[in-house]
């Protein structure tokens, strides 16, 4: 028996047309006569991309749709049959798996082959030879733009010349090459100006989470906030509409007092844990692994997940007086591409400023740019705020890496475990 | 511990003896031998060891802990699905065994490795500890400008740790040195390649590892002592087959790996293991700065690895190719760490060019601790007669 249809809220039916609207926009190029690019999530340049009349196709959120439509698991297999390893990123093999399907995108058209790859190389390895991988199957023009990591905890005025650099030098040119549209710098400010009024209204989102109860989950719920800013929609005046739309919807459930909308239509109103949640989410069983966690009463206030295409909610607004040198800290400044300890500080504000019980960390088998290091973040955070952290493990889009009964095992001896800190049982702190 | 006399068991003894010894006390003697030394860890695969060595320090490789080192502390970090060599260096840190360490090295590689610098700075936050992150730029007014301005932050962190300024003259007598060294070990490769049955990898490899922890001098010396001992070697020629290694240039293999390989009739003739002395492929210029000599010579006169970016498509495999020509390889076994990233991702472009030039190849994982070596004896083995018979 086929699931009943998610309830979904006025603004993410607004999302559904945009990304639809964008899928028809990629899929008809040959009719249309626009480019296509495909890129990723951090370090994204969309305003960019548009200064060129560029549609942006981005592989992880085709990817994504390909496991919430459970597609994903027989397009990886597809991959790994061909050679690719099963230790690798399953975005990846994905990707690749699907090529080998036809590459039908959600429309039910076949995507069509990029015109450039824009390897915008934030914060994750193998967005680096991913496409290496699919430029050796489009033999389309790749233009790299290297983002050095904040390997001690900050950017330097180095690195961000060096963006810079490569921008002017690189990625400019390369896109006026393959667009046959000359860069105006103009053009670029005004997309700025739209990007900035949108991210100040999804930070006023995110940080209702601070409310009780909270109008927001920023995990579950947060995927669908932050769609249009990480994708193809930052710097269009739909996603200036979207936020506002969003922040009248959220500012409606406060004077209500009413939780988030879930997925079966109820508000959830009973809140009886307050968690900050790190790593992406498993997409796979999506509403399975949410439901999860509504069922028990823990809402997600604020996550990091969130935080991968830009910290907005640490001050970054895209700048349009200072355009490349704004597009270059935005890069900079992705939460993957964050040392450790920063990593551990802001998770343990969050959960000092939000009033959490506690971190739980979602620990994804393919992504170690998230991954390696979360057991230490863990104790870390434990250790400076004093609240119980959590580990789980799933995997993006890997249906095979989603054990529903372990996962909710622990999820419930977590909760146990905030239940009796919060009796004033057990003094110390035990990772489920 | 130099001499002319020194016979090839003799070198091998001591390079092993120093491979296996993870307390690390060469670098701990080296240390105490002399009032405010101090030793600067690296991880693989490229650090400008020249800046190091020009600040007065050993660089002192780290290929965490081997077959040798239970791991019980470094299993806690981390998750089933990451590669051993960060729970191994985790292990060594947390056991004490890097207790005279000054600072440490985590040259870019992968992000597991990059997220171990944080962890670094966490767990020991009085070590100086700074992840190293090359340019994936190669054009050098872009690439070029911002390497040679990371290389000076580089050795600013290096003059603070040691308290010294480093004058543009320390770094090039250190690069001379360095040179030197490079050069070394290019001749023992290339008379690896060309008397493989003379230099065998079990014996070659320790040979390097253990120059990555000494004074590149006294290395120096050492390989020059063992061309000439091994050149003097009466060692029979053997039916084996020629074969070139890739994939092995972060989480080494156990020894006993290589010497499987051997033992399954293959002369290794080529390898990335342990990358370091010859991710520089010219010597470094030792007139004018020297900082923008060693960048430039990063940007043009680099290996191909998987943590560097081919920019040009047709590029990709070239060098692997033309390595494969060079040592007269005919097959090439790509061994690679389990849950390595760049390796794993890389395998399937690498092979495909390999395929397309008519080169014969076989892969496999291992991990540094791999203990079962039949099936690897197996494989090689059956390689090795694939190539007899039908190439």
């Amino acid at each position: 028996m086929s699931k009943p249809e998610a309830i979904k809220e006025a603004s993410m039916e607004m999302q559904k047309q945009m990304i639809a609207r964008n899928y028809d926009a990629i899929t008809s190029k040959h009719e249309t006569g626009r480019k296509v690019s495909s890129t990723f999530v951090p370090g994204n340049l969309n305003e960019l991309l548009m200064c060129f009349d560029i549609v942006n196709n981005l592989p992880e959120i085709n990817a994504i749709q390909a496991g919430m439509r459970k597609a994903s698991g027989g397009y990886i297999m597809e991959a790994e049959k061909t050679g690719h390893s099963e230790d690798v990123c399953t975005y990846v093999k994905c990707d690749i798996g699907q090529m080998t399907k036809g590459n039908i995108a959600p429309n039910g058209k076949p995507y069509p082959n990029p015109d450039v790859l824009m390897l915008s190389y934030t914060g994750c390895y193998t967005f680096m030879k991913w496409f290496e991988l699919l430029r050796e199957e489009y033999k389309c023009p790749t233009l790299m733009l290297h983002v050095p990591y904040e390997g001690d905890g900050h950017s330097t005025q180095n690195m961000r010349d060096y963006i810079v650099k490569q921008l002017k030098e690189v990625v400019i040119p390369g896109l006026e090459q393959v667009s046959g549209v000359k860069f105006d710098i103009d053009r670029l400010r005004q997309y700025l100006r739209a990007s900035a009024k949108a991210e100040d209204d999804l930070v006023w989102c995110l940080e209702q989470g601070k409310k009780k109860p909270s109008p927001i989950d920023a995990y579950f719920g947060g995927v669908y906030y932050i769609g249009p800013i990480f994708t193809a929609f930052r710097g269009t005046e739909d996603a200036v509409k979207y936020y506002e739309m969003l922040r009248a919807e959220v500012q409606g459930r406060i004077e209500n007092h009413q939780g988030p909308l879930t997925p079966e239509g109820t508000y959830f109103n009973d809140q009886k844990y307050r968690l900050i949640v790190e790593g992406p989410p498993n997409w796979t069983n999506f509403r399975e692994f949410w439901k999860m966690f509504y069922d028990e009463g823990a809402i997600v206030v604020a996550s990091s997940y969130t935080k991968v295409g830009g910290l907005y909610d640490r001050g970054f607004r895209h700048d349009p007086d200072n355009p490349l040198e704004s597009l270059a800290d935005y890069c900079l400044g992705c939460y993957t591409n964050l040392n450790l300890p920063t990593r551990v500080d802001l998770l343990a504000e969050y959960v000092e400023e939000y009033e959490a019980d506690g971190l739980l960390i979602n620990s994804i088998k393919s992504c170690n740019s998230f991954s390696a290091g979360q057991l230490m973040i863990m104790k870390e955070v434990e250790r400076k705020t004093g609240r119980p952290g959590a580990f789980i493990e799933t995997d993006l889009v890997d249906p095979r890496y989603f054990s529903a009964a372990n996962v909710k095992n622990r999820l419930e001896s977590y909760f146990q475990m905030i239940e009796q800190k919060r009796r004033g049982g057990g003094s110390k702190t035990v990772a489920a | 511990m130099s001499g002319k006399n020194r016979t090839v068991a003799d070198i091998v003894a001591v390079c092993q003896e120093m491979y296996e010894d993870l307390n690390f006390n060469y670098a701990r003697k080296w240390k105490a031998a002399q009032a405010g030394r101090k030793v600067i860890g690296f991880l693989p695969v490229y650090s400008p060891l020249e800046i190091i060595h020009a600040a007065g320090c050993l660089p002192l490789g780290i290929f965490g802990g081997g077959d040798a080192m239970e791991v019980i502390h470094g299993d806690a970090y981390y998750q089933s699905y990451i590669c051993r060599i960060p729970r191994s260096t985790i292990e060594l840190g947390v056991t004490n065994r890097l207790d005279f360490v000054d600072g440490m090295v985590f040259p870019f590689v992968c992000d597991v490795i990059r997220n171990l610098s944080g962890m670094w700075k966490i767990m020991f936050p009085n070590v100086w500890s700074k992840f190293f992150d090359t340019p994936q730029n190669f054009d050098s007014s872009i690439g070029g400008t911002y390497y040679v301005q990371e290389l000076k932050e580089f050795k600013e962190g290096l003059e603070h740790v040691t308290g010294r300024t480093i004058s543009d003259d320390d770094i090039r007598r250190s690069t001379k040195l360095y040179n030197e060294n490079r050069r070394l070990v290019r001749e023992v490769y290339a008379f690896r390649a060309k008397q493989p049955w003379l230099a065998p990898t079990s014996e070659v490899y320790v040979l390097m590892r253990a120059g990555l922890m000494m004074d590149v001098e006294e290395h120096n010396q050492m390989l020059k002592d063992y061309m000439a001992a091994a050149a003097a070697e009466d060692r029979p020629k053997r039916d084996n087959v020629r074969i070139a290694i890739f994939g092995s240039f972060c989480e080494q293999p156990p020894l006993n790996l290589i010497k499987s390989i051997e033992m399954a009739g293959c002369y290794i003739v080529d390898d990335d293991y342990s990358l370091n002395n010859r991710f520089l492929t010219v010597d470094v210029p030792t007139d004018g700065d020297p900082l923008e000599a060693l960048s430039e010579t990063y940007l043009k006169h680099s290996v191909e690895t998987s943590c560097k970016y081919v920019p040009v498509e047709e590029d990709k495999g070239k060098f692997h190719i033309a390595a494969v020509k060079a040592s007269g390889a005919e097959g090439v076994i790509y061994a690679t760490p389990s849950f390595c990233d760049p390796a794993l991702l890389d395998r399937p472009m690498v092979c495909h060019r390999l395929s397309d030039a008519g080169i014969p190849y076989i892969a496999f994982k291992y991990a540094e601790n791999s203990g079962q070596m039949q099936p690897i004896r197996e494989q090689a083995g059956t390689f090795a007669d694939s190539i007899k018979l039908w190439s």
